[in-house]
């Protein structure tokens, strides 16, 4: 049968089996079990109801529990049994093997920088974006082609940067657009101005904000005005802790910006740059999860009390001051969200460094690794271990929504 | 909030540059994906797309005519004739040169005007135009003197690329098939976990049982699992029961996948609902099943419409799933995100076909997304946990 026609009767046949089977089964639970007439009509009514969530509910979770929950302990099964032994147990020894793989732990090594630079960056540009975008007219129009990535295929957007990073041989014209810049430096002072100075410039800026974000965290606790509990603490802590190693990581990138020789003239082949790969390949998530990020947090500005920024106004505060003190922390929620869910991609990210470079020249990652290990070298037993490690890494946020959603619930 | 306090910031324009510059970063890359899809194989290796609009210097190597187009003329064969317009790899006849060359080594070697004289007594004269004069002390061979010209070719835009990725048919350039694979298993992926999800979710809302908020509860935490997980243990039931690797696999574990979302989504915006309506529904002797259809399906359109788009983009963007659960050796199932991949290892350099394979394969998501954007924002603000 022609897909197309096969796909048009699936369609008829699912959705009129799923109307079919709740209309029938609510008729037969109302008119032959427990029929509303009778002596016993009151009990059987009250029966009736109590079966009949039951019914509504189990073709979800009868393919939740298949498709979900079944596989989460079939994959933690087949990670400790060996598939050419006839499937017999043999306890941690596929996670031993893959413990010992340098290719594992370059693809957790790669999956750590992706966690702290794709969820930060995205989040950093989509409350860029959705603040500049709050206050000018046509700012609706500037936020929709900012989203629109959102709806541009991994595969594809990984096709749209691979021509961004095109290299063409010394001599004949560049067309990717990178090494068509690239080739403009030549040594001279543009290439000063332009790869030295503004790049220092730009990360002192970023070493002077985040310096900053790590003031207001301590000015609190060195005023004796600010809430001790335990978990503020700690949250102080990390921030205070993260934001030096931030500062500390790009003052030493503003020593390495003068001390590097670029190798001007040349095109470059950006993809395969061993470790500066990663970060051509993360461009490509950010671009697209700006856009998430931004549409979220500007609702979340939109919904700040008006009050609370004049009050700051009218004491004096400026543009600055109102954005990190006064905007920022009442919207601090909602960049946990969107932080957590741009985390989530990040974790499963698998396309693109699929088509990009198939994990080549040191830009393995997780997913990927565990699609290598499943369908090419056919190791079951391995891949499943990879995919209960990301199983591991995904869990703090699982728990952490769970509880969240309950506490909503009450 | 522009007037706050009665003050107007004075940093205005400096927040349009910014937004200015970062839309047409963001726009840039798209942008040269889709100009890209339009250019002929030659204008894409000559110019970066940024110059599209603009002429082009192509070095293009053409023929002179052969023994056939020769005559006598003394003890001299002389061709004459006009490169431009006698030769099928010709840019156009509307192309100026500037310079041209004999040899591979040295392809712009004289102006045009010139004469060039080369191997034994033979002699060349080129004009801007195309036109030539040929002439040499020996019968030319059956295939004519080469001729390297570089011209100044003016922007070129063509559908071409579009005919060969659609309707050529050619098996490994070919997207048409791909695209209705791509729409087969789409739609029925994106219809069927609607219908079931919106049943469970009208049931985790306004029915009440023991064993509810745990459900909840359980849906959330199913948000996040990755769907890694799910692939071989999947794979083997699917080969064991006889499903193998096809359509209804991928259907099945598309609507799996996507239930979570769609529970959690429905069932926010269905507690929402007011609940008089629902309840003075019960009092006139309505059962469940047609205060479900009758009045939550109706009210619920803008949540269902949000996650028919969320569902529909990443089915449709899906490269893992299909990968795993539809395509089989015989590769008559690829979709279009996979026939991309597979492009890019066979095609990397032809930019003109990626290009337009890529730009097919997003085009209908745009459409989508533009026509939807407002379900989408909404469905998005209220799909992440709070």
């Amino acid at each position: 049968m022609h897909p197309a026609l096969l796909g048009l009767v699936t369609i008829v046949i699912g959705v009129g089996g799923c109307i079919a089977y709740f209309y029938f089964s609510n008729l037969f639970l109302d008119k032959v079990l427990f029929p509303a007439k009778g002596p016993n009509a009151g009990r059987n009514i009250n029966r009736a109801n109590q079966i009949r969530p039951w019914l509504f509910l189990f073709p979800a979770m009868f393919a939740l529990g298949l498709y979900l929950g079944y596989p989460v302990v079939e994959t933690l099964r087949l990670s400790l049994t060996d598939r050419d032994a006839g499937g017999a147990f043999v306890g941690l020894a596929n996670y031993n093997q893959m413990l010992s793989e340098p290719k594992f732990w370059e693809a957790m090594r790669n999956n750590m920088l992706w966690l702290i630079v794709v969820p930060a960056a995205s989040t950093a540009f989509g409350l860029l974006a959705a603040q500049l975008t709050d206050r000018i007219g046509w700012g609706n129009l500037a936020k929709s082609l900012v989203f629109m990535p959102m709806a541009i295929s991994f595969v594809g957007a990984s096709v749209i940067f691979k021509l961004i990073y095109d290299a063409r041989p010394e001599d004949s014209a560049q067309i990717g657009i990178l090494n068509a810049v690239w080739m403009q430096f030549e040594g001279g002072f543009g290439s000063v101005l332009f790869l030295q100075l503004l790049p220092t410039l730009i990360l002192l800026a970023f070493a002077a904000i985040v310096g900053y974000v790590v003031y207001i965290f301590v000015a609190p606790f060195t005023s004796g005005q600010g809430k001790k509990g335990f978990w503020n603490l700690v949250l102080t802590a990390i921030v205070v802790l993260g934001g030096l190693y931030l500062v500390w990581a790009s003052l030493s990138s503003v020593l390495g910006v003068w001390t590097t020789d670029f190798p001007y003239g040349q095109p470059q082949n950006w993809l395969t740059l061993p470790f500066y790969n990663n970060f051509f390949l993360m461009v490509v998530l950010i671009w697209i999860q700006t856009g998430f990020a931004m549409v979220i947090l500007s609702a979340a500005l939109r919904g700040i009390p008006e009050e609370t920024v004049e009050a700051a106004i009218v004491d004096g505060a400026n543009p600055f001051q109102i954005f990190f003190k006064i905007k920022v922390p009442q919207i601090m929620p909602t960049i946990v969200v969107v932080w957590t869910t741009i985390t989530l991609v990040v974790l499963k990210v698998f396309d693109i460094v699929f088509a990009m470079t198939n994990g080549q020249w040191e830009t393995q990652v997780l997913a990927n690794y565990m699609f290598d290990k499943l369908f090419r070298a056919n190791d079951w037993g391995v891949g499943s271990a990879s995919a209960i490690v990301i199983m591991i890494l995904v869990s703090p946020i699982l728990v952490w929504n769970v509880i969240q959603a309950r506490k909503e619930m009450r | 909030m522009d007037n706050i306090a009665g003050t107007k910031s004075s940093l205005t324009w400096a927040v349009h540059i910014s937004v200015v510059l970062l839309v047409a970063l963001w726009l840039f890359p798209t942008l040269g994906l889709f100009v890209s899809s339009f250019r002929t194989a030659d204008q894409i290796s000559s110019s970066g797309w940024w110059n599209a609009m603009f002429p082009t210097e192509q070095t293009v190597q053409l023929r002179a005519g052969g023994r056939d187009a020769a005559t006598q003329e003394g003890d001299l064969f002389v061709v004459e004739g006009n490169l431009l317009e006698d030769d099928e790899e010709s840019p156009g006849t509307g192309v100026t040169l500037s310079r041209y060359g004999v040899s591979s080594r040295d392809v712009s070697a004289y102006a045009v005007g010139e004469t060039a004289e080369f191997g034994d007594g033979e002699k060349l004269t080129l004009n801007a135009d195309g036109s030539y004069r040929y002439e040499s002390p020996e019968e030319p061979g059956r295939r004519g003197q080469r001729v390297f010209v570089t011209a100044e070719v003016p922007p070129d835009f063509t559908l071409a690329n579009y005919d060969q990725v659609l309707f050529s048919g050619n098996s490994t350039d070919s997207m048409a098939k791909a695209f209705f694979n791509t729409l087969t298993v789409t739609v029925p992926a994106t219809i069927i976990p609607i219908v079931i999800a919106a049943f469970a979710a009208y049931a985790l809302a306004w029915m009440e049982f023991p064993g509810r908020a745990l459900l909840i509860a359980c849906v959330v935490g199913l948000l996040v699992v990755p769907l890694q997980l799910a692939l071989i243990p999947l794979l083997k039931l699917h080969l064991g029961i006889g499903i193998g690797k096809g359509y209804l696999g991928t259907w099945l574990a598309h609507t799996g996948f996507g239930l979570p979302l769609a529970i959690y989504l429905l069932r926010n915006y269905m507690v929402g609902l007011p609940r008089d309506i629902i309840e003075n529904a019960k009092v006139d002797g309505a059962t469940d099943f047609q205060i479900f259809t009758k009045i939550i399906l109706p009210l619920s359109f803008p949540a269902l419409a949000s996650f028919a788009i969320f569902q529909f983009l990443w089915t449709w963007n899906d490269l893992l799933v299909a990968k795993v659960f539809l395509i089989d050796a015989t590769g008559e199932t690829t979709v279009m995100t996979n026939q991309i991949t597979e492009l890019l290892g066979t095609r990397g350099g032809n930019w003109e076909i990626l290009a337009t394979a890529a730009f097919v394969s997003i085009a209908v998501p745009l459409a989508v997304f533009f026509a939807m954007q407002r379900y989408l924002v909404r469905g998005l603000l209220a799909g992440s946990v709070k």
